[in-house]
């Protein structure tokens, strides 16, 4: 697959505040995995352009450089694109720099838990190599009890961390400072 | 420009074929949340193996494309060392042979993020995040396995002498390599103490006066790959010209 993808047929006329237009287009498009937050709140959409001859230019980031979700939403943008009428896109795959979980907005974070997502704590503790590290203190998103270990660093996705309320007894998943 | 495309292959050749052998486990690791970390990891594998095939098919040119790189190219066109193309055994080789491969990545791309080229350095910063959970994942493991029963132990000792002799390829430059000044030999001081460390704490010891084996860079191969490459191959040699 081409990093950037061009299509330059020109037939529509983005009108003032097209850019909002787009942002706007996007953030009805829904993580696939986590369907309850949009790409815009998982901090995926990098920058939203209206160039000359109105060439609408998106620049988005994967989370993880495997994540099976990236390819599908870069063609439910496409698609969203073109059912709106907007023609003349690019979509730019950037990686630099790197998709940080601290680009989760606060109405994500609030999305996340409301599903049944631990958020990613507000203090970054990102995974460093050192071994048997003490674990983050993570807030159980059914009871809201920090009395809860980690069961896996590794979870249902690569984004989440599989953890255990030790109050409620759920297991949950935590979505990882990265 | 084609040293940095066969570097960006050699690189993309070891992400690949690891991840490919991690993915075997699927659905026969020993308890579900332990499969679920080594197809995770196996994803992020596969995952920088796909942005490098991607850049090294720009810079290759010719109508190269990621599917052409990984899925039509033959044994002796593949860079990847020989350890990433072990087999499996049993758990304890796979961890270690994870460990020994997840620091090596480790400290390469703590160096390659601040490479000149941009490209490659986007790829290693991306990349350096999800391998630091792959080493200390691998890591905790090699330490319960080693300093753990005394079967445990005995599989990691033979999974050291099954996989030692080819530690040392990792650190021989290659011809591209050289030319690009990648620096081994800094790198092996760091994987070194690193190994080290892990394993003394495992309460297991690093083998004296091992014959290295070598070869895998330049496309001479053990019998491993050709298994492996025939079966994640025959997709898209059977349906010619199926994307990822
Ligand atoms: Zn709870």
């Amino acid at each position: 697959m081409k990093a950037t993808e061009q299509n330059t047929s020109n037939n529509t006329q983005p009108s003032m505040g097209a850019e909002e237009v787009v942002w706007g287009i996007l953030r009805s498009i829904n993580d696939p995995e986590i369907p309850v937050i949009s790409i815009v709140d998982l901090g995926i959409v990098r920058a939203v352009s209206v160039e000359e001859h109105h060439l609408v230019k998106i620049i988005i980031t994967p989370t993880y450089s495997g994540c099976p979700a990236h390819d599908v939403i870069k063609m439910t943008i496409q698609l969203s694109l073109l059912e709106n009428n907007i023609k003349n896109f690019s979509i730019e795959q950037r990686l630099f720099p790197a998709w940080t979980t601290d680009w989760i907005s606060d109405s994500g974070r609030q999305k996340l838990k409301a599903y049944g997502i631990a958020p990613p704590n507000h203090t970054q503790a990102v995974c460093t190599p050192e071994i048997f590290q003490k674990e983050e203190s993570v807030q159980c998103p059914h009871c809201n009890s920090f009395h809860t270990i980690m069961i896996s660093q590794f979870g249902s996705t690569a984004c989440k961390a599989l953890y255990k309320c030790e109050d409620c007894k759920e297991p949950f998943d935590y979505f990882k400072c990265h | 420009m084609k040293h940095l495309t066969d570097y960006i292959l050699h690189l993309a050749d070891n992400a690949l074929i690891m991840g490919q052998r991690n993915a075997e486990w699927c659905g026969h690791g020993p308890i579900l949340e332990q499969d679920i970390a080594l197809t995770n990891i196996s994803l992020d594998l596969i995952g920088q193996s796909r942005y490098l095939y991607q850049y090294a098919a720009e810079l290759a040119g010719n109508n190269a494309t990621e599917d052409s790189l990984a899925y039509l190219r033959t044994e002796r066109e593949f860079k990847n060392c020989l350890l990433t193309e072990q087999p499996n055994g049993d758990w304890g080789q796979t961890i270690l042979k994870q460990f020994l491969f997840s620091t090596y990545q480790l400290y390469l791309f703590e160096w390659l993020q601040q490479y000149q080229d941009e490209r490659l350095k986007a790829i290693a910063a991306k990349a350096l995040k999800e391998v630091t959970y792959h080493v200390r994942w691998s890591s905790e493991w090699v330490i319960r396995l080693g300093d753990g029963t005394e079967e445990s132990k005995q599989r990691m000792l033979n999974a050291i002498d099954a996989l030692w002799m080819y530690t040392g390829e990792m650190f021989i430059p290659s011809e591209s390599e050289m030319a690009l000044q990648i620096p081994l030999d800094r790198i092996y001081k760091q994987w070194d103490a690193k190994t080290k460390a892990v394993l003394n704490e495992a309460t297991l010891l690093i083998p004296e006066k091992v014959f290295m084996q070598k070869g895998g860079k330049s496309g001479v191969h053990t019998e491993y790959l050709g298994y492996i490459l025939t079966e994640m191959q025959y997709m898209q040699r059977t349906y010619p010209d199926s994307e990822w």
